[in-house]
């Protein structure tokens, strides 16, 4: 390998050009990584922000610091930024930095596109968070933008529908570019199923992204025409119905959201295997496993429309199917058990969160099984249930995945060990407060409070002062992340090539921080 | 690859991406605008358009340069192939999206309103059936017949698609006279296709009365068959460029991805209309 860097890079392998050129003109797969991942950086302190407000607003009965309007704006938008501008944006991060080194590629397949990926999502942030300013405030029907209410509203409206278009075009390039990198670009000798599995995960969550992104660009499409053009799509005086808004909706929605969980599976079949210093239990059934999920995830939609009214026969088909993505949903959590049962095991903080994830996940997996009872989800549809459920598998499944992928692979990127001591107070306030926060939203929702309202029935204070509470703490905690990352890229002890002991694979045979082009010549993999 | 015999082609640092970024963010402001009847909207979109073509120019322009100076070897030509490929899957999927919108208009939400309590309670009398402007729109009108214009419009676009093929069997062949004529023919069927389409339109809004208003079947009418003659346009312009390379002398016989990816992007364009052509205007 230090042979092979040492030898003359072909002609249009330039150095890091100087200045703010280096990452407005990138073609280079670590630097655009890096500039994915402070766009999820900004977004999620904006998002974060805006979910505070909410938190705030929450904190006792009455209306005291937004207005009902304002409100909804905060919802929705605190949905479209945490999905489209940080958790999909941050696992881009992490597919451009280490899918290339760990399959021994050279860069990615099409490097001009991936600097397009990229540069696109900074047009779409702008439009959304923009869109605050326009008259008639930013979009407040809900992330889901379903019809007839998101047809109502003004120029924000139209705006976010161009800004989903946008971060669509992204999407899909980004994804076909690591597809194709995956696919064309592995070095001899890495066959499919000798790839790490966070490369797996990234190949399916890339196919299911280009399957489903044109479907959601459809779907805003449809609402573009309903909202200016004078279609009926969705409106039943012209044969249209707004249902099928919902249909379309989540045909990419329920796909979407195994988009923002699969990649997080192959960051945590990579930590826990390091820190365990054991393989991967059962490497071939974990792909198995994220295939079938995938596959699944396309016949399940029906499970979010539940209420709308559909036919019992449909009711039950989608009840089934959905609950059958358990079973490989557990193969992988009895894969990471198994991984570290009899385990050398240590606690470094990337291994703290990878635990914490397979713990935290699998309670939102649970709840995810309850709401797919038809019977139970009739009672919880809209409730606080729904939004506990999701934030347990976006926060402390996707969220706890990326961080846990930060501190894995930040010596790798910037050279340094991360500083463990404010890690460990980083994981712990994080992993407790966001227990406090999300854990009595199951009960407020078995209680009946309905989300999206700034306001409630005076029995639902307590909890939710608790919940608010447990999100000030975990907001504020995010700070020590920061501070982390910071310490990480200005200094701190030396990171070896291999810079945690039980390290497998490619990128820890490349020095840390890891050279500007990496593999200019393919390395043999046995 | 001459070079470095080997190795994968990277590129330098290229400020075409944050072109199209820009052009981008200039149209949809545009285009906002201009919906809105908001002043400035048409010179934003105008420029962004501008923009993004200078952008597609430029890029494609300095690709091709990239692949006639042998920079693209056999490992760079295999990305193309599965970019183009996984691009195509994703244009179906948005295809898809319509053609769903259109059999749950025919199947589910049509018949659901012309019966049963719906039929009671919201619009009485209300006979469903297929084509339908639905049963609150007041608006009569006469949807599209298949064996006019349309079917000659199959005929024209599966011909094109046995031209094309015929100038990629030159191609492969080294006989450029055929390969121009069959491209140049290709090109002709294909603008005579968009010309019919327009034609088609002029005569559904003047003469049959069918809007893009005319309830689901005329949003699913215009949204299908508009979004597909936007892709017989796009298609056409990339064979006209792929002509203009021909006759400027590119490709050989055993490298000539742009052709082919042309010709693929062509063929996706064909299937979609057969699917148009039986659920849309026949069936």
């Amino acid at each position: 390998m230090e042979a092979n860097l040492a030898q003359p890079l072909p002609q249009a392998h330039h150095a890091a050009p100087g200045g703010v050129w280096r990452w407005l003109a990138s073609t280079n797969h670590k630097d655009i990584g890096t500039l994915y991942f402070w766009f999820a950086a900004t977004m999620f302190l904006i998002g974060g922000l805006m979910a505070m407000l909410i938190r705030a607003e929450l904190f006792q009965p009455g209306l005291q610091l937004v207005q009902p309007e304002a409100f909804n704006q905060l919802t929705t938008l605190h949905g479209l930024i945490m999905i489209f501008g940080v958790i999909m944006p941050a696992f881009t991060a992490f597919a451009n930095w280490q899918v290339p080194l760990m399959i021994g590629a050279p860069d990615m397949a099409f490097p001009r596109m991936n600097n397009w990926s990229f540069w696109l999502l900074p047009v779409a942030g702008v439009f959304l968070v923009g869109s605050t300013l326009l008259p008639g405030g930013a979009v407040a029907g809900g992330w889901t933008m379903y019809p007839p209410l998101f047809l109502q509203g003004g120029i924000s409206y139209d705006l976010t529908i161009f800004a989903i278009h946008i971060m669509g075009a992204s999407s899909i390039m980004g994804s076909i570019n690591i597809a194709t990198t995956i696919l064309n670009m592995r070095a001899p000798g890495m066959t499919l199923m000798k790839m790490p599995l966070f490369v797996w995960t990234w190949l399916i969550t890339a196919f299911l992204l280009i399957a489903v992104m044109p479907v959601l660009a459809g779907a805003v499409t449809m609402l573009l025409a309903d909202r200016n053009f004078g279609t009926h799509f969705f409106d039943a005086a012209g044969g249209g119905d707004p249902v099928l808004f919902q249909h379309v909706f989540w045909f990419f929605g329920h796909p979407e959201v195994y988009i923002l969980i699969l990649p997080a599976f192959g960051i945590i079949s990579s930590v826990i295997p390091t820190f365990s210093r054991k393989p991967l239990f059962g490497y071939a059934s974990m792909v198995y496993a994220t295939a079938s999920i995938a596959i699944l995830s396309f016949l399940v939609w029906g499970h979010h429309m539940f209420t709308v009214g559909m036919p019992a026969a449909a009711q039950l088909y989608f009840m089934y199917a959905t609950l059958l993505i358990a079973v490989p949903t557990g193969v992988k959590v009895f894969n990471w058990v198994a991984t570290m049962w009899r385990g050398s095991l240590t606690f470094e903080t990337a291994m703290l969160f990878a635990v914490a994830f397979v713990c935290l996940f699998t309670i939102g997996g649970f709840s995810g099984l309850v709401l797919a009872m038809v019977p139970v989800d009739i009672q919880l549809q809209d409730t606080y249930y729904v939004v506990a459920h999701f934030h347990y598998v976006l926060v402390t499944g996707a969220l706890f995945s990326i961080y846990a992928g930060l501190y894995y692979w930040l010596p790798k990127w910037t050279g340094h060990m991360v500083n463990e001591t404010w890690g460990r107070w980083h994981f712990w306030l994080s992993a407790i407060s966001v227990n406090v926060l999300f854990f009595p939203m199951h009960f407020l929702g078995l209680a009946g409070m309905p989300r999206r309202i700034p306001d409630y029935a005076l029995q639902f204070a307590d909890f939710n002062r608790v919940a608010s509470i447990g999100g000030f703490v975990f907001g504020a905690s995010q700070i020590l992340l920061l501070i982390v990352i910071l310490k990480c890229i200005r200094g701190g002890e030396k990171a070896e090539a291999r810079a945690w002991e039980g390290a497998e694979g490619l990128e820890w045979t490349v020095p840390s921080p890891a050279p500007y082009h990496t593999f200019a010549q393919p390395p043999e993999v046995k | 690859m001459s070079a470095h015999p080997g190795a994968y082609y990277l590129p330098a640092p290229s400020h075409w991406p944050l072109v199209g970024s820009l052009a981008l963010m200039s149209a949809a402001l545009g285009a906002t605008l201009l919906i809105h009847d908001l002043s400035g909207g048409g010179w934003l979109l105008a420029v962004g358009a501008a923009g993004l073509a200078t952008m597609l120019v430029g890029w494609f322009g300095k690709v091709i340069r990239e692949s006639e100076s042998g920079l693209h070897g056999v490992q760079v030509d295999r990305s193309f192939r599965w970019g183009m490929s996984w691009f195509i899957f994703s244009e179906g999927m948005f295809f898809a999206a319509f053609f769903g919108a259109l059999f749950y208009g025919r199947v589910i939400s049509v018949p659901d309103l012309a019966g049963g309590e719906q039929l009671r309670l919201l619009w009485p009398g209300y006979s469903g059936g297929w084509p339908t402007a639905g049963p609150g729109i007041e608006a009569a009108f006469t949807p599209m017949a298949p064996w006019g214009i349309p079917a000659l419009n199959t005929l024209f676009l599966l011909s094109s698609g046995a031209t094309v093929t015929w100038a990629h069997w030159a191609l492969k062949r080294g006989r450029r006279g055929q390969l121009i004529v069959g491209l140049g023919l290709t090109v002709a069927l294909g603008l005579t296709f968009i010309g019919l389409q327009a034609y088609e339109y002029h005569h559904a809004y003047t003469a049959l009365g069918l809007t893009l208003g005319a309830g689901i079947y005329g949003a699913t009418f215009f949204m299908l068959t508009g979004f597909h003659g936007l892709h017989v346009t796009i298609g056409s312009l990339m064979l006209l460029v792929i002509l203009g390379r021909a006759l400027a002398g590119h490709f050989r016989p055993d490298h000539h991805f742009a052709f082919e990816a042309v010709s693929w992007y062509w063929h996706f364009v064909d299937v979609v209309w057969l699917l148009l052509f039986i659920f849309v205007y026949w069936l």
